[in-house]
């Protein structure tokens, strides 16, 4: 039986499924049902600073995009941080500490970007025996407007300074949540870095108007008419997450530094890729205000299934496993040739990737031979690009074949080689450079 | 429950009000807009789509789909007008199951076809009940035509004339119009008067006068026309019957299944429409499914189909034999009638002999069995009555005992096309079929008009 017990930056917890600090995380009354249904840490939704707490819009907070079926893929946000009051907030946390001392309790903290907010307001949430804090930079709606969130997340410069001024202030292990609002995440992590931090956890949101009504033409969600951009999380964010993990984990600069990942976890599935691409353990928003906490058992019984599978023992035996795979682009192997394969029993003829290839691509798919539908893939014209396999609605039935070395390549007439050949070596490359002599 | 249930014979009233109304509902009840959209996501809008091969008017059925899924009802219910303009009746008798949703390729991958004809008449739905017209005439080209019979194929072909700004007359032997749609087709597949409602949202477009009660070889004679009229269509459905070739079938209490099935969708008080205590239907197709499955909701007791062969060879889809059976009526395989027995001039049951097949054709094996019925319907088929046509003039060429046509529905005389039941053209006898003929004989009249 696989051991899926997680300990981050010290912070323990049974299994590595964190709730993301968000709606579901802002009253001890969702964490304790959040607990209940087996969530291994919460990450208590984003504490501001003693006085009038923040408001929120009382209209609609968030908006959406759908797939088939009308499943949510896309949830984009505008509320704020916490709307309640500091020391309700810090209370309910002692209790709920003190009655799930087995899970993890980190706190989310958003003050001004100046030392003595910080400075006030973090003895007063150690106070409250939780297991650390997480820096919120991300938000990128409403708080930036007033200097915080992702207006912070942006300048590496302040993140390095409020990370100090935390690792000075506390003995809380830190977390920095980054926004992705960013062109290079690498630059905010080794601020974070820089500064001290414990890890960094990403993503937050990503600024974004889902739809617009084609009514009233109000960007939605539409507050008395007007809109405004909000934070967008869900299954749709998913692979920009994973490139941003990915990102940190292989640079150089920031090798080692503990990630906690985020941005459209769903499934176990999703999780062990975030684990795979570098992540400490994972965090999780959307999957549970899409279906609630209950698809955190489906979670831990998926991964520990497929950890016994694979003989994985612990979550060291699989995170980061697939950060070495992750390139650049100028070294992937251009003598690795795949051409697409139909699986003629498995389809069930709905031409979807002849037309897609013969629209589209490269026209390398049949619709018709002697007379019957039939698809099927020449050789001779496939280049590879997959777009087949991602459009077809048979899962395996259309699977990339890797040619073996030494056999011919029709397309091009060329016999596989067997040696590793990139674009740096590549003669069509102006910039090419020569072997070491 | 009425005790009227048990009475002997043919008698009406065995059921309560309330009971006919439920029985003769909707048999697929239109699909709200939640359940729409939720089919319309099955849909994987396929190339060279095989629903879209296997409908006879090719109606583009994956871009219909797509129009519903994307909110854009009046934008789908164009993409079938365009291909159907009887695409809301289609919706609702096409034997789907042997058409677009037996190619449907998720009834490859899962068994499960989209349900198009539902979604068909969601769409269509919303367009009729909003009124919406897509089409209107063009500029009078001055040409009149005359088409006879205002069943699919009549419709279909007046509408495609109208369009191109022909004067377009339809002449129609019975009271009403629609022909099968409004006389042919089991009550619980087209309600509320859906028939007629058709024939007037087709009719809308102006350019189209029916004359009713007109019927080819009694009020005119195809000669008339053709001096008349710059072209003329024949739309006819089979008026005849074929016998059972059974001793003793005029024997009161057995009737033409066509004829049953008319007067029902005709019936205004179910109630008063006698029925049988114990039904026997001869025949495999439609129409012996139409028969039995009404007997049944009429409240007969006992309700038995006789087919002269296997299943396999039963004309019925396997849809519509389910639908049989889960309506309590029983289907027996191998068996012809060899004679109707009668008390006091009435029937009071049948003899059937047991067949088997000797290479390729039929035999009787000799052994027989009786089945007790008060009523028995004759659903062995229909045929074409060509009297009509040649009252006066040059005669038409026949094939079949049905008209011949080329490929554009051009039949041997001048002037004249034909389609829909009254050919023999290698379609099916389906509304859909008929529609489909209609439509291209009206584009084949119109390029010859044009020309």
């Amino acid at each position: 039986m696989a051991d899926i017990r997680n300990n981050f930056v010290g912070i323990k917890s049974p299994n590595p499924f964190w709730l993301a600090s968000a709606p579901p995380t802002d009253k001890a009354y969702n964490v304790e049902r959040a607990y209940k249904a087996g969530w291994g840490g919460v990450v208590w939704k984003t504490l501001g600073e003693e006085g009038p707490p923040v408001v929120n819009v009382n209209g609609p907070r968030y908006g959406a995009i759908w797939g088939a079926d009308r499943r949510l893929l896309g949830l984009n946000n505008i509320e704020l941080i916490t709307d309640r009051q500091l020391q309700l907030n810090l209370q309910e946390m002692k209790q709920v500490k003190k009655n799930w001392p087995d899970r993890a309790l980190v706190a989310s903290i958003m003050v001004p970007c100046v030392e003595e907010s910080w400075k006030a307001i973090l003895p007063a949430v150690e106070e409250t025996e939780c297991d650390g804090i997480e820096l919120n930079f991300g938000c990128p709606h409403g708080m930036s407007e007033r200097g915080m969130g992702s207006a912070v997340g942006q300048v590496p410069e302040y993140i390095e300074m409020v990370a100090r001024w935390c690792k000075q202030y506390t003995r809380m292990p830190v977390i920095v949540k980054l926004t992705p609002n960013i062109t290079d995440i690498r630059y905010p992590a080794r601020a974070a870095k820089k500064g001290g931090a414990d890890a960094v956890s990403l993503i937050n949101t990503i600024s974004s108007i889902t739809s617009v009504n084609l009514d009233s033409f109000s960007p939605e969600p539409s507050i008395d008419g007007k809109g405004s951009h909000g934070g967008y999380c869900g299954p749709a964010v998913k692979p920009i997450a994973l490139n941003m993990v990915a990102e940190i984990a292989r640079d150089p600069q920031t090798a080692g530094l503990p990630i906690s990942g985020i941005g459209g976890v769903t499934t176990w599935r999703d999780a062990a890729e975030f684990l795979a691409l570098g992540a400490g353990n994972v965090q999780v928003c959307t999957a549970a205000m899409t279906y609630g906490f209950k698809v955190v058992q489906e979670m831990i019984s998926g991964l520990s299934n497929w950890m016994d599978e694979k003989g994985h023992r612990s979550l060291d035996d699989i995170i980061g496993r697939a950060t070495p795979n992750v390139t650049d682009w100028q070294y992937l192997n251009l003598n690795y040739i795949a051409k697409a394969h139909i699986d003629q029993d498995a389809c069930i003829k709905c031409g979807r990737c002849h037309i897609a290839c013969e629209d589209t691509s490269h026209q390398a798919i049949t619709s018709m031979v002697d007379g019957a539908r039939h698809f099927e893939v020449m050789e001779d014209e496939c280049v590879g690009c997959n777009l087949c396999v991602n459009v077809c609605p048979v899962e395996g039935c259309i699977t990339m074949v890797p040619l073996e070395v030494g056999a011919l390549d029709q397309r091009t007439g060329k016999t596989v080689s067997p040696d590793y050949a990139n674009w740096t070596t590549h003669p069509n490359n102006p910039m090419a450079r020569q072997a070491a002599e | 429950m009425a005790l009227s249930l048990y009475k002997e014979g043919i008698a009406g009233g065995r059921l309560s009000s309330e009971q006919y109304a439920e029985n003769f509902s909707d048999l697929h009840p239109p699909l709200d807009h939640h359940e729409a959209l939720v089919e319309a996501d099955r849909c994987y809008f396929c190339y060279d789509a095989p629903c879209m091969n296997a409908c006879p008017t090719a109606i583009d059925i994956p871009m219909f789909i797509r129009e519903i899924a994307t909110g854009n009802p009046l934008g789908s219910a164009k993409t079938i007008f365009d291909q159907n303009i009887l695409g809301g009746m289609c919706a609702r008798v096409c034997p789907t199951e042997t058409l677009c949703e037996e190619a449907c390729v998720r009834e490859t991958a899962e068994g499960k076809p989209v349900q198009i004809g539902r979604l068909q008449r969601y769409a269509t739905d919303v367009a009729m009940e909003e009124g919406k017209q897509f089409y209107s005439r063009a500029a009078s080209t001055g040409r009149k035509i005359a088409v006879v019979g205002a069943g699919p194929a009549g419709l279909a072909a007046a509408h495609r004339l109208a369009r191109y700004g022909h004067d377009v007359t339809v002449l129609e032997a019975r009271p009403k119009s629609g022909g099968l749609n409004e006389y042919g087709i089991a009550a619980y597949k087209s309600t509320d008067a859906f028939a007629q409602s058709e024939v007037d949202y087709v009719t809308a477009i102006g350019g189209i006068t029916i004359e009713n009660g007109k019927a080819l070889g009694r009020d005119y004679q195809l000669a008339d026309l053709v001096k008349a009229y710059d072209a003329v269509f024949l739309g006819m459905g089979l008026g005849g019957v074929n016998a059972l070739r059974a001793d003793g079938e005029d024997a009161d209490g057995v009737a033409n299944a066509v004829d049953f099935i008319s007067e029902l969708r005709q019936a205004s008080d179910l109630a008063g429409l006698p029925v049988g205590r114990r039904v026997v239907v001869i025949g495999g197709g439609m129409t012996a499914i139409d028969a039995a499955v009404q007997s049944k909701l009429l409240g007969a007791e006992e309700v038995t189909i006789c087919y002269r062969r296997g299943q396999e060879h039963m004309n019925a889809s396997e849809f519509e034999q389910d639908l049989a059976s889960a309506n309590g009526v029983t289907i027996r395989h191998w068996m012809q009638p060899k004679r109707v027995i009668a008390e006091g001039g009435k029937v009071s049951g049948i003899e059937l002999e047991y067949t088997v097949l000797d290479g390729e054709r039929l035999k009787g094996t000799g052994e027989t069995l009786t089945l007790a019925a008060d009523q028995v319907f004759k659903a062995i088929g229909q045929s074409f009555v060509p009297a009509a046509l040649n009252g006066s003039g040059a005669a038409i060429e026949l094939e079949g005992g049905r008209i011949k046509v080329d490929g554009e529905g051009r039949t041997s005389m001048a002037k004249v096309w034909a389609g829909g039941d009254c050919v023999i053209d290698g379609r099916e006898d389906l509304t859909v079929s008929a529609v489909a003929a209609g439509r291209d004989a009206a584009e084949s009249i119109h390029r010859v008009l044009m020309g």
